[in-house]
């Protein structure tokens, strides 16, 4: 696999990709790695390109140029059989989800298990269950419907499916739009929780300032068509660019700064 | 892939030593075989000792097995001794264990007698509970209506026009198209029986009273509740699970004045002309029949129908109508404000609006025919 100077192993590799819809270009040679372990935020304005992007990289969309490396495997052009051993090494949140709602909670997380192990069935009910408690939501929630749970708690249950086949990379796709702050910052630290402890590699498209500071430990920066920056968001915060600027300088962008600075100090503090 | 090449899980106990080895992937897509086997720890007065030093990876699953094999012996993460085991890997095993610890108190399935009694009782109870709902919503519309009637709520007539467009004009073909075809059938069923009894002139009226009195309204009405009930909850029901009949009802409007009255006239003016239509491309259907396989002439035929089948014929049909199109309007329209939240929600009254639709319908012809037999019509 190919890796870094300082050794550090790439995951994913994107090299001149170009994404068209008609006439209107998305992506114009677009270039960006991942890194084993790291949380890499993405972020841009409205119709940058960002989901297009994940969408891109996951498979579910060709891009009309370039390519993509995945665990150092050109996936490209793949077709669905040979694609399937790569589908099982990440795990994909979509925005709200995307539960199977015609089946509970459990049944949605046992789906991915079912359909690719051999494994008895208490043993699948068991990860299941663990996968929705690691997700952090109550057990009491396994056998309710897709309908009956709130936006949170949807995503969660998202997150638990994706994490079954216990992934080594984790695409989320805008986790805390949609929830209350709260939430959202329960979310955030439930990413990092399971960033440290299973050794993830997180892929984080976000709108959400908040969840920049408080996860992510590179951003890229999605700008006509490029990745403008790539970068530790210290670095990115001082790049000299119109939209990183007021992105990153304005009033959201200070504010979230502020708490992180604010959560770090108590960190620190004890 | 690093994993396919590398030698399979291994799990051995060595009890004189209270020691077990822990060895290879343990990962998700090595574990089948691991966990069909079903390793255990015996029994050990000794503090065991978990020889981890080869063990090459763990995942969530790896960790799971492991916390289970010691829970088995009713043993934690922290009663053993772990020895060449990584920092991250204990950390993940702990993390399992304490995010394990309650399982999944499943709701007990139950099956037999038991269960078919309760579904039974249920559907009895839902029977209820919609024929309830359809009463109540129907009176609802007539209030409406009244209220149109005296001039307290308005009638849409742009609405009303296009829905007359949508459920009447358009299923002008299919509905000519299908009532030609069984008077077609019918005169045919008629020309086999009754040529053997030479009384082939006899199916002019067979066609003529069928068509008249009950195929012409039936058809009509079932292909409607197929076209046009299953439409109208399909458009309120997706209204509704955008919260869109909420805003409605947000800006003061009422919903059954805007969303179900319209549809109501429009087919209750409609049913009928497609009615007249059906009976008369019936005829047309039976009498081409007639007219190749039967050797009666079209003059023949019509001279038949003049003499013989009576003007109340077409009123006993044409009177159904009306009620048809009011059943199958209040069932869509009732079933599409039933929806709730989901797509699958809309899919799901759909099809009920359409069973019930053309349940009633039946269920209304009957009562229209014993009523005709006892009044001697």
């Amino acid at each position: 696999m190919s890796a870094m100077p300082d050794g550090r192993e790439r995951v994913v590799e994107v090299r001149g990709v170009v994404s068209r819809f008609g006439t209107q270009v998305v992506h114009d040679g677009l270039d960006l790695d991942v890194y084993r372990g790291e949380v890499l935020g993405v972020i841009g304005g409205s119709g940058a390109g960002k989901s297009v992007l994940l969408r891109t990289i996951v498979g579910l969309r060709q891009p009309q140029g370039g390519t993509i490396r995945m665990f150092g495997i050109d996936t490209t052009h793949m077709d669905d059989a040979e694609r399937r051993p790569i589908e099982r090494r990440f795990g994909l949140l979509f925005q709200d989800g995307a539960l199977f709602s015609s089946l509970t909670v459990l049944e949605n997380v046992r789906v991915p298990l079912i359909e690719y192990y051999r494994l008895p069935d208490d043993v699948v009910d068991d990860l299941a269950m663990l996968k929705i408690r690691l997700a952090g939501l109550p057990t009491s929630a396994a056998h309710k419907y897709p309908a009956a749970l709130s936006g949170g708690m949807r995503k969660r249950a998202g997150l638990a499916r994706a994490l079954a086949l216990d992934p080594e990379i984790l695409f989320l796709d805008e986790p805390t739009s949609g929830l209350d702050p709260l939430s959202a910052a329960a979310f955030d630290e439930l990413i990092a929780t399971l960033h440290a402890s299973l050794g993830l590699t997180v892929f984080l498209v976000t709108h959400d300032m908040d969840s920049l500071y408080a996860v992510c430990e590179r951003v890229a920066v999605l700008s006509n068509g490029k990745v403008v920056i790539a970068d530790t968001i210290d670095k990115v915060e001082q790049y000299d660019d119109d939209w990183v600027r007021q992105c990153f300088l304005g009033p959201r962008g200070r504010s979230a700064a502020r708490q992180a600075e604010w959560v770090a100090s108590l960190a620190r503090a004890g | 892939m690093p994993q396919s090449f590398a030698p399979p899980p291994e799990f051995r106990v060595d009890a004189e030593a209270a020691r077990a080895i822990v060895a290879g992937p343990w990962t998700l897509a090595n574990l089948g075989p691991l966990f069909a086997r079903r390793p255990a720890l015996p029994a050990c007065t000794e503090r065991w000792t978990l020889d981890a030093s080869r063990l090459s990876s763990l995942d969530t699953a790896g960790a799971m097995l492991l916390v289970r094999l010691l829970r088995a012996t009713g043993l934690g993460p922290g009663d053993v001794d772990f020895t060449g085991l990584r920092e991250a890997d204990l950390r993940l095993i702990e993390l399992v264990d304490a995010r394990s610890r309650d399982r999944c108190e499943a709701g007990e399935p139950y099956f037999g007698f038991r269960a078919m009694l309760e579904r039974m009782g249920r559907a009895v109870a839902r029977f209820a509970t919609q024929a309830w709902e359809l009463l109540g919503f129907v009176g609802l519309t007539m209030t409406t209506l009244a209220g149109v009637l005296v001039g307290r709520a308005k009638l849409r007539w742009t609405s009303i026009v296009h829905h007359m467009e949508e459920t009447g004009l358009d299923a002008v073909p299919i509905v000519a198209l299908l009532s030609f075809l069984v008077g077609a059938v019918i005169a045919f069923l008629g020309a086999t029986v009754l040529r053997d009894f030479g009384a082939s002139i006899f199916t002019v009226e067979l066609v003529s009273y069928a068509f008249l009195r009950e195929f012409g309204v039936l058809l009509t009405a079932i292909i409607l509740a197929g076209r046009s009930g299953s439409a109208f909850t399909a458009q309120i029901g997706s209204m509704k699970s955008r919260e869109e009949l909420d805003a409605i009802k947000a800006l003061g409007l009422d919903p059954i004045e805007l969303l179900v009255v319209p549809r109501l006239l429009a087919l209750c003016v409609m049913l009928p002309l497609l009615t007249f239509l059906s009976m008369i491309m019936g005829l047309v259907g039976g009498g081409i029949v007639s007219m190749l396989s039967l050797d009666i002439s079209a003059g023949q035929f019509i001279t038949r129908l003049n003499e013989m089948t009576e003007i109340r014929h077409f009123w006993a049909g044409m009177v159904k109508a009306p009620v048809f199109a009011f059943l199958i309007a209040v069932v869509g329209c009732l079933e599409g404000l039933k929806v709730e939240g989901s797509a699958e929600s809309v899919g799901r009254h759909t099809t009920a609006s359409v069973v019930q639709a053309i349940f009633l319908v039946i269920v209304f012809d009957a009562l229209f025919a014993v009523f005709f037999m006892e009044v001697g019509l």
